[in-house]
């Protein structure tokens, strides 16, 4: 359940995927999304056509959608993202898959799952630390 | 999830870098997919070989966990993005080659064997019937599953190194017998012959039952050859890495037939031909092998072009594994091919060599095939051996 404390913010309880810390602006989906051949890893575009971030940049945001889908090379396509700077800064999903959990794992992306994620909206400001949710509005 | 005392101090990085970030994997798979402890491993399939895949980032993780990871189990190599020894001839550039041997070089610093091959099993790593492994390479893992009745989930290639360092895999999914329940009959009563039309079954049943076990009759004729661009082609296409053939599966017999069931017909092939196959007449690469040929292919391929000559517009690819092509050398299949003006791509194949921009069109035997290609912006073509060869010497589809 969904915790108000009072001050604006909002806590969502989740499972810890991939330690770490991480802040920034959501930008929220309903579809799944392919690392590999889904996103362009030099500029942190989505490119899968007919997606509903299409166009968008994902480059040091909170990526939050539901599951992670395609070929297990996207793990690697995150690790490449990390270390040239387009990765997302933290990821947020409904149900965490291997080609994710893994991808986030090797390249250190903070990441929690068992999340309602229609409760995040796009522009949010959010913070992840230790399986909590934290959005500030 | 249990962890025994060994497991924990591995976590906790007692036995360094590469077992504690083996086991942050192996445990976060664990917890997501509700596993209740680690199970031991019989052997380990690599994928994530090709540096056009990894990239600089890829190989950097490679490196660094290279410098204490070493494998527990029989471990063995995915292909590589080039033939490691003769990359010249098929026109891999000198940069491509000095990364992808930089790649290899980590793996076998990690006590890998350096097979680079999707069929681990015809050179060596032959799981037996109800064996836990944890192999990647989907149609590797389909063929263990479905045709030996080993036991694996569809590992990437991270995972599949974690499962190597530690000797373990996390329980769940496709190692438990509840998951391994067929959910569909998949009833084929369409004739099939050639090698291409078991690859238009794998498209079909493969779009039909999409992330389901089909449980499949009416195959009457399979053999190895079959059945492996089969695996390569149902997974591909959209099912689960299992399924059950009568008369081949073993366990097959235990399994209650499911109620929901569809039935492949001729119209059915004939359709999946039409989805694959494009609109066009030159055809300047012919590439067989994926996955990657068989002695027996090898050997049908010699016979097929003996006394023929490849057009000079066309690049003909026969990709295989190091170990069959050294069996095809003392059979004098390679003399016979190489005269032909066929080459040899062993360590490598279709689907992970970087052919982007080099080819327009191309002709070959596996529907596998043919979706990587479309990715690599070639316009394909799925038929027969003979018809393959027929495309690579005259240069045309007909």
């Amino acid at each position: 359940m969904p915790r108000s404390c009072g001050d604006g913010k909002v806590e969502l309880k989740g499972r810890i995927i991939s330690k770490g810390v991480a802040e920034g602006e959501a930008i929220t989906t309903t579809q799944p999304i392919s690392f590999y051949g889904g996103v362009d890893p030099d500029t942190g575009e989505i490119i899968e056509k007919e997606h509903e971030l299409q166009g968008k940049t994902i480059k040091g945001k909170i990526l939050v959608f539901p599951n992670g889908k395609g070929s297990t090379v996207g793990s690697y396509t995150l690790y490449r993202m990390k270390k040239s700077g387009t990765a997302p800064a933290g990821i947020v999903n409904k149900d965490c898959e291997t080609v994710v959990a893994v991808g986030t794992i090797i390249s250190e992306i903070p990441c929690v799952d068992g999340i309602d994620i229609s409760k995040i909206r796009t522009g949010d400001l959010v913070r992840l630390e230790n399986g909590v949710v934290t959005i500030k509005k | 999830m249990h962890l025994t005392k060994e497991e924990e101090q591995m976590l906790d990085g007692e036995q360094g870098y590469a077992i504690q970030k083996s086991m942050e994997i192996l445990v976060a798979l664990g917890r997501i997919y509700r596993a209740e402890k680690l199970i031991r491993v019989g052997s380990v399939q690599v994928a994530g070989v090709s540096y056009h895949n990894l990239g600089d980032a890829g190989l950097e993780f490679l490196n660094k966990l290279a410098k204490d990871g070493k494998v527990k189990v029989l471990t063995t190599l995915n292909p590589a993005g080039m033939d490691l020894e003769d990359w010249r001839k098929l026109g891999i550039s000198e940069e491509f080659a000095e990364k992808q041997n930089l790649v290899i070089e980590a793996f076998r610093k990690m006590g890998i064997i350096i097979s680079c091959t999707c069929t681990p099993y015809l050179i060596g790593n032959l799981p037996t019937y109800g064996e836990h492994i944890a192999w990647s390479e989907s149609s590797a893992v389909t063929f263990a599953n479905s045709i030996i009745g080993a036991r694996t989930n569809r590992e990437g290639g991270p995972s599949a190194l974690a499962a190597a360092f530690v000797g373990k895999t996390p329980y769940y999914g496709l190692h438990l017998e509840e998951n391994r329940v067929p959910d569909t009959h998949v009833d084929v009563k369409a004739k099939l012959k050639t090698l291409s039309d078991y690859g238009a079954l794998g498209y079909s049943i493969g779009k039909k039952v999409q992330n389901k076990i089909p449980y499949i009759t009416g195959i009457e004729d399979a053999d190895l050859d079959k059945l492996k661009t089969f695996c390569a082609s149902v997974v591909t296409y959209g099912a689960k890495p299992l399924f059950y053939m009568k008369g081949i599966t073993p366990g097959s017999e235990k399994q209650r037939l499911p109620k929901e069931s569809i039935i492949i017909q001729d119209t059915d092939i004939k359709e999946a031909y039409e989805s694959i196959n494009d609109d066009v007449e030159a055809i300047d690469f012919v590439c067989l092998g994926c996955p990657h040929t068989s002695i027996r292919e090898i050997a049908e391929i010699a016979n097929l072009l003996s006394n023929r000559k490849v057009s000079p517009n066309t690049e003909l690819w026969i990709a295989t594994s190091r170990s069959m092509k050294q069996l095809a050398d003392k059979r004098s299949y390679t003399e016979l091919i190489e005269k032909a003006g066929g080459k040899f791509a062993c360590d490598t194949c279709m689907a992970v060599a970087p052919l982007k921009g080099r080819f327009r069109s191309v002709a070959t035997t596996s529907a596998k095939g043919c979706y990587y290609s479309r990715h690599n912006d070639m316009k394909t073509k799925l038929g027969s051996l003979k018809e393959c060869l027929e495309a690579a010497v005259t240069g045309k589809w007909s």
